[in-house]
């Protein structure tokens, strides 16, 4: 049998991978610690691997936003202080980490800015009512405009590192095809339909039967508003459509590395299988995945959940022991003891379940790290980085 | 004219007619509106359960075969879907503006698509309007929505405003009057909020309550508090618990148990840990949420999976918290 040899260069921990890469894009599904996790390892690159290391962050908790002085601060870059890495035991951290929360109309605007023709173009397409629609709720442009935005810090070029942690999906896929997409749509051939001008519609037979079914369904005073806002959006196009195609390129550039996190509950789990599927056939760079709020192993010791049950079931003979050494009302000691044996089984019923996810998730990338279950919130650089220790080496 | 009284008794979450369950990602949305449905159902009502994300896995939590556009009768009183914006699009077209031909013509979902994406709520529209044609119908009792997250559900009821407002007149203006109608009714529809008792889920439904009154004219139900962790020690009990750490202690245990009972202790130890710090953000939402607001609590189930035997413990937990 062929056996796989491990490349010199295949990365072994997260740190060996983020010292090889410029860009880490952490995804998995909603609720996992992707936000967390992602500045946590943002946060261990610039302690430990020095050079100016940014987080790319979509929506924060407020503490954490706090802890990392971006409350306020929309898309700005801002650097966490190094009194702050004083505050959690890391004095001299080797490099700077630097933050910046995602502003979906700003980037939008800016983008708009970037990409039209002159002044007045530029702020006609933004006063216009359907973009300011769109701009808040078009279909994928929170996805679209996390990797614009990381595009456009990349090429910056200001950053060793961008850790960047995608905004919450409706289907997990939506942020690495949002590119492709954006490019897709502008080239699209019912946009050049929409866009023609009224009067030549009348005489196109070919379409007609397009422009009549839209009429009657949208009214055509909302097609003549579309319209108009893709005359001006075409002036664009071709900023537009190049653009996408570079992100999308830089999304698959192998300086690019994605970062699947889950826990290990049926749900996310299944989707993060899903999600290392696609990635891996669309021939991502998917180099790592984090199992996170894993519960601590001692649960799935049998012999342990063997005296867990052995606890409760002799609790009334057992406190009565015990009582006589601690002086404790007996009733109460055997209380605790069937509570703490009936609890080591209940949590011992969900770590098996997990035991069973993480079976499943066997077509794992390179590197895999568990994290401990946290029982308490993470909301300081001291808090990001005790949980950054858990999954660095 | 007999004055009305100042604020009527809450209504009962099954009594309405529509209810758009909503949550952060990852808080057990789509099983507890699984609960809704199955307790609806059981309590005599002909209940439709819809998801209208695609993840698909609404099924799994009655354990049967995916679900589609066509509603499928999975139990007695119990239908389930799964919202397909295009065919919905070409049920509308057909039924609303008697536009059967148009369902006929080849590039339909690509003109659909491409509406869609230029115009945004229309995929919205297109979901809210199938459900409230629903209950305008009276084809059930009860119509349970698996909704789009908290990040996206205000899109999703103010579609109706957001269309208004983009399209002037024609047939779709027409169309967005009756659905504000039902939206509006709290005797008809509400939301329920689920969260869990972290601080993510917290701080977004607290965010969520004041962006369905600003933004919508749908009611806040119910908030559905979900996987609340037993509380271990009663009163003077935690004290009993730490003495069991004591070395005298501990070691009779360990020769009356034939082994070390540290793991057992360490594991009692995180999951008070655990449950007090949840208790603080479950504090934070008590105080953040309009106390009209009725709070469900639903425990923490220690199951090996999540099939139908769990959706049914979260139905009996969801009826006690009802009153039922």
């Amino acid at each position: 049998m062929a056996q796989r040899t491990k490349s010199e260069s295949e990365p072994t921990s997260l740190e060996s991978l983020l010292a090889a890469k410029e860009i880490a894009v952490f995804c998995g599904s909603g609720g996992v610690g992707k936000t967390t996790t992602a500045a946590a390892a943002a946060a261990m690159a610039a302690v430990k691997l020095g050079g100016k290391v940014l987080v790319l962050t979509v929506d924060p908790a407020k503490r954490l936003a706090n802890a990392l002085g971006l409350q306020g601060f929309g898309n700005e870059e801002k650097r966490v202080p190094v009194s702050a890495f004083k505050a959690a035991g890391q004095p001299h951290p080797r490099g700077e980490l630097w933050a910046a929360m995602l502003d979906t109309k700003q980037s939008w605007d800016n983008l708009v800015r970037r990409h039209a023709p002159d002044a007045v173009t530029a702020a006609r397409i933004l006063e216009n009512p359907l973009y300011q629609n769109i701009s808040g709720r078009f279909v994928q442009s929170h996805e679209y405009i996390a990797m614009e935005r990381l595009y456009e810090l990349h090429s910056e070029g200001n950053f060793d590192l961008i850790v960047v942690d995608t905004p919450p999906t409706r289907n997990a896929l939506d942020f690495i095809e949002a590119p492709e997409r954006m490019a897709e749509f502008f080239s699209s051939r019912l946009l050049r339909l929409l866009i023609v001008p009224y009067r030549s519609r009348v005489v196109n037979l070919a379409s007609r039967p397009f422009y009549q079914v839209a009429d009657r369904i949208l009214g055509s005073q909302f097609l003549q508003d579309i319209a108009e806002f893709f005359i001006l959006f075409q002036t664009m196009y071709a900023g537009f459509v190049e653009r996408s195609q570079a992100v999308a390129r830089l999304l698959r550039d192998k300086r690019t590395t994605f970062v699947v996190v889950t826990t290990l509950e049926a749900a996310p789990a299944h989707e993060a299988e899903f999600f290392i599927d696609v990635l891996t056939s669309k021939k991502f760079h998917l180099d790592a995945l984090v199992l996170n709020k894993v519960l601590p192993a001692y649960f799935n010791d049998e012999a342990a959940s063997s005296r867990a049950v052995m606890l409760a079931d002799r609790a009334p003979e057992l406190a009565a022991k015990v009582a006589g050494v601690t002086g404790d009302d007996p009733a109460q000691v055997e209380r605790v003891l069937i509570e703490v044996g009936e609890s080591f089984c209940n949590f011992g019923v969900v770590a098996q379940r997990e035991a069973s996810e993480r079976a499943q998730l066997s077509e794992a990338p390179a590197v895999v790290a568990s994290v401990p279950y946290f029982e308490t919130d993470i909301y300081d650089l001291e808090g990001l980085l005790r949980l950054g220790e858990k999954f660095w080496t | 004219m007999p004055s009305q009284p100042q604020s009527p008794p809450p209504l009962n979450l099954l009594d309405r007619k529509l209810v758009f369950v909503t949550g952060k990602g990852g808080v057990g949305k789509t099983a507890v509106t699984a609960a809704l449905g199955l307790l609806a159902a059981e309590r005599g009502k002909r209940t439709l359960v819809c998801e209208v994300d695609s993840k698909g896995n609404l099924a799994d939590f009655f354990e049967t075969g995916p679900t589609g556009f066509e509603e499928r009768e999975l139990q007695p009183n119990l239908w389930a879907m799964s919202m397909d914006t295009e065919a919905s699009l070409k049920q509308y077209l057909q039924l609303q503006l008697k536009l059967g031909l148009v369902a006929r013509i080849g590039p339909l979902a690509r003109m659909f698509d491409f509406v869609a994406t230029a115009a945004p709520g229309v995929k919205e529209i297109v979901t809210v309007g199938k459900l409230c044609w629903e209950v305008r119908e009276r084809h059930y009792d009860l119509v349970v929505v698996d909704a789009a997250p908290t990040g996206h559900i205000v899109g999703q009821l103010a579609a109706p405003q957001a269309i208004n407002g983009l399209i002037q007149v024609g047939p779709v203006r027409q169309q967005t009057g009756w659905m504000l109608d039902i939206l509006g009714n709290p005797r008809t529809t509400g939301v329920a909020i689920v969260t869990t008792p972290e601080e993510m889920p917290v701080n977004e439904t607290i965010e969520l309550q004041g962006r369905l009154q600003a933004e919508t004219n749908v009611d806040l139900a119910a908030v559905i508090v979900n996987r609340v962790l037993p509380e271990l020690f009663g009163r003077g009990e935690e004290e009993v618990f730490e003495r069991l750490w004591d070395r005298e202690v501990s070691s009779l245990l360990e020769t009356e148990v034939g082994g070390s009972v540290e793991p057992l202790l360490d594991g009692a130890r995180m999951a008070v840990t655990l449950r007090r710090t949840r208790a603080e953000h479950l504090e934070r939402l008590r105080d953040g949420i309009d106390p009209a607001t009725p709070m469900l609590y639903l425990p923490y189930l220690f199951a090996r999976s999540h099939g139908l035997r769990s959706t049914r413990q979260l139905a009996e937990a969801l009826s006690a918290e009802l009153g039922f």
